[in-house]
């Protein structure tokens, strides 16, 4: 009885793994570690040809007990780096830098998004396309440097309309 | 002729059938006949004419007779506009050759950086049926005050700036006349839905 039950459950966690392994082919999850950050999957929109701007995106997480702050953002795929806020009032959407940088909680995420908070590239040297990787730097107050390199997604991924690529659900256990 | 008891019989008669009549014509044939849609305005919208991506010039004289939908925006833009873009690509694709005779206007609020060219290259990633706009700076403003469209510049480091805009994208019938928006939050079958209503209703 129990080995059939655990038998059971070991098929379920070999599905499971295939299921998550073929996820993350897609979606080349991968992740940084910097003092108590985490750095969860970095990514940006493949651009338009022609396109200047590009978006960059990622989950950050503090574990430890003391706030940081991202304060800068580079990348040699483009002349210059920002960090924005990005949103949609009554129908208009606004965008401004954030000249404080972005604050990452004690013990908690702050997460970069379509819609939200983002990393600009302005001034890209060439589109940005899907299936590559273009590295960054980020910076915080606390933690220091590390480098990055951002997952080149489809022009729509993460889209408005709700085409979910399953960027929130990769934390790890 | 003096109105005898039976005028009367037959006048009130009459009044009671239109009575009936009227409720069945406003509780139940709506009910049978397919939802239309909201009742075009003509406060928002207006004539202008642009440089499309191609160099030619578009006016709304030619769209007359044929509905359309409008966004505005600019390529310098990292989310909203390239977001849109694509999703009306992925509309217009559900579509298919329904939408053939739909003209999708892509404005830019950006016209001294978005010249003919930047928008030709930019719009090969979406469907072909978007036609990009620009112009001089009086002739995109007026049509973007036409459309009540909220547009401000906003500095960002040394010279460089983005803009705040309105995000919704208009759907707009053959006379021109303003039909509903697109919400940039809208569902892909809201937005599918929304624009084969705009289709069928020329």
């Amino acid at each position: 009885m129990s080995t059939s039950i655990s038998v059971r459950r070991l098929a379920g966690v070999v599905a499971l793994a295939a299921g998550l392994f073929t996820a993350a082919q897609v979606a080349q999850a991968h992740e940084y570690k910097l003092g108590p950050l985490e750095i969860e999957h970095p990514w940006a929109r493949a651009t338009p040809a022609g396109a200047q701007v590009g978006g960059g995106f990622m989950t950050i997480v503090n574990h430890g007990t003391t706030a940081d702050r991202l304060v800068s953002f580079s990348t040699d795929v483009a002349a210059r780096g920002e960090i924005h806020e990005m949103a949609v009032k009554d129908g208009v959407m606004t965008m401004r830098p954030l000249a404080e940088g972005l604050e990452v909680p004690a013990g908690g995420e702050v997460v970069l998004k379509p819609g939200s908070f983002h990393l600009m590239l302005m001034g890209l040297k060439a589109p940005l396309k899907e299936g590559t990787r273009v590295p960054g730097t980020l910076t915080f107050e606390k933690a220091g440097t590390v480098q990055v390199e951002f997952a080149v997604e489809g022009i729509g991924a993460g889209g408005s309309g709700g085409a979910d690529h399953g960027h929130m659900n990769m934390k790890k256990q | 002729m003096r109105p005898t008891r039976q005028h009367v019989a037959l006048a009130a008669f009459a009044a009671g059938a239109l009575g009936l009549l009227a409720i069945v014509w406003v509780v139940v044939m709506p009910q049978l006949r397919p939802d239309p849609g909201p009742t075009p305005v003509s406060t928002v919208g207006g004539p202008f004419e642009l440089t499309t991506q191609n160099g030619e010039k578009l006016s709304s004289a030619d769209l007359a007779g044929k509905p359309f939908a409008v966004f505005f925006g600019f390529t310098h833009c990292p989310d909203v506009c390239p977001t849109t873009l694509w999703d009306i690509s992925q509309a217009l694709e559900d579509l298919g050759s329904d939408a053939d005779d739909l003209k999708v206007l892509f404005v830019s609020l950006d016209p001294e950086r978005d010249t003919p060219e930047l928008l030709k290259s930019y719009l090969q990633s979406f469907d072909p049926r978007i036609v990009g706009l620009t112009g001089d700076r009086p002739s995109v403003e007026a049509m973007a005050r036409a459309y009540r469209v909220y547009w401000k510049k906003v500095p960002l480091e040394g010279d460089d700036y983005t803009l705040d805009h309105t995000a919704g994208i208009y759907l707009m019938d053959g006379q021109g006349r303003f039909v509903e928006m697109i919400s940039y939050q809208a569902s892909e079958k809201d937005r599918v839905e929304k624009l084969r209503r705009l289709v069928e209703r020329s």
